[in-house]
């Protein structure tokens, strides 16, 4: 991959965009309104729409997107990669070109960049990167009053995947739409990470048929799209490669869906050049991302605090519950940041929390108390996280909160640990 | 038309690959569960696309979907089949949203071209120049259906709903837009010519709405039923009626200066 230009060589009118968008994140800063990165990268990219292009050009640059896992997956990737040298990324979840431009400026020359990508932007921002490496999570239903179609979305990662040299997609062989998506790229490398959910992948991408899914693998019954053979599997302790070594498969994060990210991101650290066994022992590193899987202490217990925001998302924090009868805290919005209409939660597995005390809160406490009544759930209603945790009234507690429910909490407890 | 029963209530959820974008299969668990908590035995029934229609449900439910889909699914169940002759025994229909456009004579498929409905309500939806429905719905029941009390939920559709003279609406539009006229929700105009509610309340209405859910269910069981603990129902209609009325029809409860700053949510 070229390596030109150096932050030195970039024209007069990127340099200009880069100081105002510092400018503006330093005040931001000093307002005490966030990190500024966001708005920052706005400002930059509105005096030089070019910005995210240019800037990446001096980087070897992994993009990872999906619909789950994208930030949780980035900091993976870029712990892998830190067992070989530095990494820039966008850590916390700024996932549209103001976060990548932001990220990107603080990077030194030549470190290599892992960014996560939100999977509406991903054509584009292929089509601007130029990535060494793409790293494909799943695909399903997301906040559905603004993404209308799960498959469209497919389509268009299929068509700009198809349109560039890549050099490799690493990509979720269990996933159906993600197979479908990758299959424009001229080179794949297939992984083994698992999925929870199949509701979205039900009507085959290829011909419209049906696709049957077993426990361990997927095809259609009308045409020859399958399941693509992995490369790398996980055998439950090791990564193992097709044709290569095994590797201790050790991670820190919780449930299976997380395996799966820590395998993919193996893959990644592979494809960009660091050796398995040199990369592995990194995935160790991470205990905490974003704030997700973190502990705190709320009205005299602790609490594990996990996002989910949609009904895989959902499917999968349920896997990562300590065991009945732990309570369970469960908080949901419905703020436009986490799709207005909360019908999904008709759609999210919780029959499978009967057995422990369910409390739900957030300002769309009542739909889910609604909704874990006609599954049979043991529940009850309190108006804040804080009295929610006191009617579980147990040393321990796992809360799952969707997207600005979560961030909410984080700037209670505060977000650093 | 049916009989006070002793066997199991057939839910009949049509083709949820095709009609479940919106949590559309609670529908079915709602009605299920609240068959189950009076004693009652229930079955749900999942009818997948491209497998034969049974005729023999009670109950048949229609959920919401993507203009292709939705063709799809009106393709599948035709004009004049096991549908058509489960409504014409005495079956009760609930369609919603993508549902009930495909249960009318006709609707605007994906490429522009005008769809063939079920023709099982007399009822067309057309494609307008109006933006599309989004947001929170809350309907006054027409006198006839007085007992469902007011009528709360989600919309988010395209089309509008013009009714034909065979057809009644459910109510009328207190916040939101329903069929486009004022009015929400179709059904027959003589329960003779079939049990077939359609509504623009999408996804899982009968959640918020557990009236209508009993509505549809006496319907099947030929008796009125036992009153349930409907507690949480109540607490989210108190909730949403106080939000609509508040003017807070999209859910953006406290978004601070900071927020609006930040263009965060």
């Amino acid at each position: 991959m070229t390596r030109s230009p150096h932050r030195s060589e970039l024209p007069r009118r990127s340099r200009a965009a880069l100081a105002a968008g510092r400018g503006v994140a330093t005040l931001s800063r000093a307002a005490h309104l966030g990190s500024g990165s966001v708005i920052g990268g706005k400002l930059a990219l509105a005096v030089d729409p070019l910005l995210l292009g240019r800037l990446s050009a001096g980087h070897d640059t992994v993009l990872v997107s999906g619909t789950n896992g994208k930030t949780t997956t980035t900091h993976l990737v870029g712990a892998a990669l830190r067992t070989a040298g530095p990494v820039a990324s966008n850590t916390l979840g700024a996932n549209m070109p103001p976060g990548m431009v932001a990220a990107l400026d603080r990077a030194p020359d030549d470190v290599t960049a892992v960014l996560e990508v939100d999977e509406r932007w991903l054509p584009r921002v292929l089509g601007e990167v130029g990535p060494a490496v793409v790293v494909l999570l799943n695909l399903s239903r997301d906040q559905l009053d603004r993404s209308h179609e799960v498959r469209k979305i497919a389509d268009t990662w299929r068509d700009a995947l198809g349109r560039l040299a890549t050099r490799v997609v690493v990509a979720n062989a269990d996933d159906p739409l993600v197979v479908w998506a990758a299959g424009g790229a001229p080179h794949v490398v297939w992984v083994g990470a698992g999925s929870s959910w199949t509701a979205d992948a039900a009507g085959c991408p290829a011909c419209g048929g049906r696709i049957d899914f077993s426990p361990t693998t997927w095809r259609c019954t009308a045409c020859d799209f399958a399941r693509p053979e992995p490369a790398w599997t996980d055998d439950g302790t090791h990564a193992v490669q097709r044709d290569g070594p095994r590797v201790p498969l050790a991670v820190e994060l919780p449930g299976r869906v997380n395996r799966g990210n820590a395998l993919l991101a193996l893959a990644a650290a592979d494809a960009v050049g660091v050796e398995p066994a040199t990369a592995a022992p990194g995935l160790r590193r991470v205990r905490e991302v974003a704030g997700r899987y973190r502990s705190a202490d709320v009205a005299d217990s602790r609490l594990r605090m996990l996002l989910a925001k949609n009904p895989a998302g959902w499917t999968e924090a349920i896997d990562m519950l300590a065991p009945a009868p732990r309570p369970v805290v469960a908080a949901i919005n419905a703020r436009i940041a986490d799709g207005r209409d909360p019908s999904w939660l008709w759609d999210v597995p919780y029959e499978r929390l009967q057995g422990r005390l369910v409390v739900a809160t957030g300002e769309r406490r009542h739909d889910l108390a609604v909704r874990l009544r006609y599954a049979d759930v043991d529940h009850d209603v309190a108006d804040s996280l804080e009295a929610a945790v006191r009617r579980c009234g147990t040393p321990d507690v796992d809360l799952i909160a969707n997207y600005t429910a979560f961030q909410d909490y984080l700037d209670a407890v505060g977000r650093e640990p | 038309m049916s009989t006070p029963r002793d066997s199991v209530v057939r839910v009949g959820l049509l083709f949820p690959e095709l009609l479940g974008t919106y949590g559309d299969g609670g529908n079915a668990v709602i009605l299920v569960q609240r068959l189950r908590w009076r004693g009652l035995d229930a079955e749900l029934v999942e009818i997948a696309a491209g497998t034969t229609v049974p005729e023999t449900c009670d109950l048949y439910l229609l959920g919401g979907g993507e203009d292709a889909p939705q063709t799809e699914a009106a393709r599948e169940l035709g004009t004049d089949g096991p549908l058509h002759r489960a409504v014409a025994r005495g079956a009760v229909v609930l369609a919603v949203c993508a549902g009930m456009q495909i249960v009318g004579r006709s609707f605007p498929g994906g490429s522009g071209r005008t769809e063939t409905g079920l023709g099982l309500l007399d009822c067309v939806t057309v494609k307008t120049d109006e933006p599309r429905a989004v947001g929170e719905l809350l309907v006054t029941p027409d006198a006839a259906f007085a007992d469902l009390g007011r009528l709360t939920g989600f919309e988010n559709h395209g089309g509008r709903t013009r009714l034909g003279p065979g057809a009644r609406p459910l109510g009328r539009v207190v916040a939101g837009v329903g069929n486009g006229d004022g009015t929400e929700g179709v059904t027959t105009a003589d329960e003779a010519d079939g049990r077939v509610v359609g509504t623009y309340l999408h996804g899982p209405v009968l959640a918020r709405n557990p009236a209508l859910a009993d509505a549809l269910l006496a319907w099947v069981v030929g008796a009125p039923l036992d009153p349930l603990d409907d507690t949480d129902a109540d607490a989210l209609r108190a909730e949403r009626f106080r939000a609509v009325e508040q003017g807070n029809l999209d859910g953006v409860a406290h978004r601070t200066w900071r927020d609006r700053l930040l263009r965060r949510n």
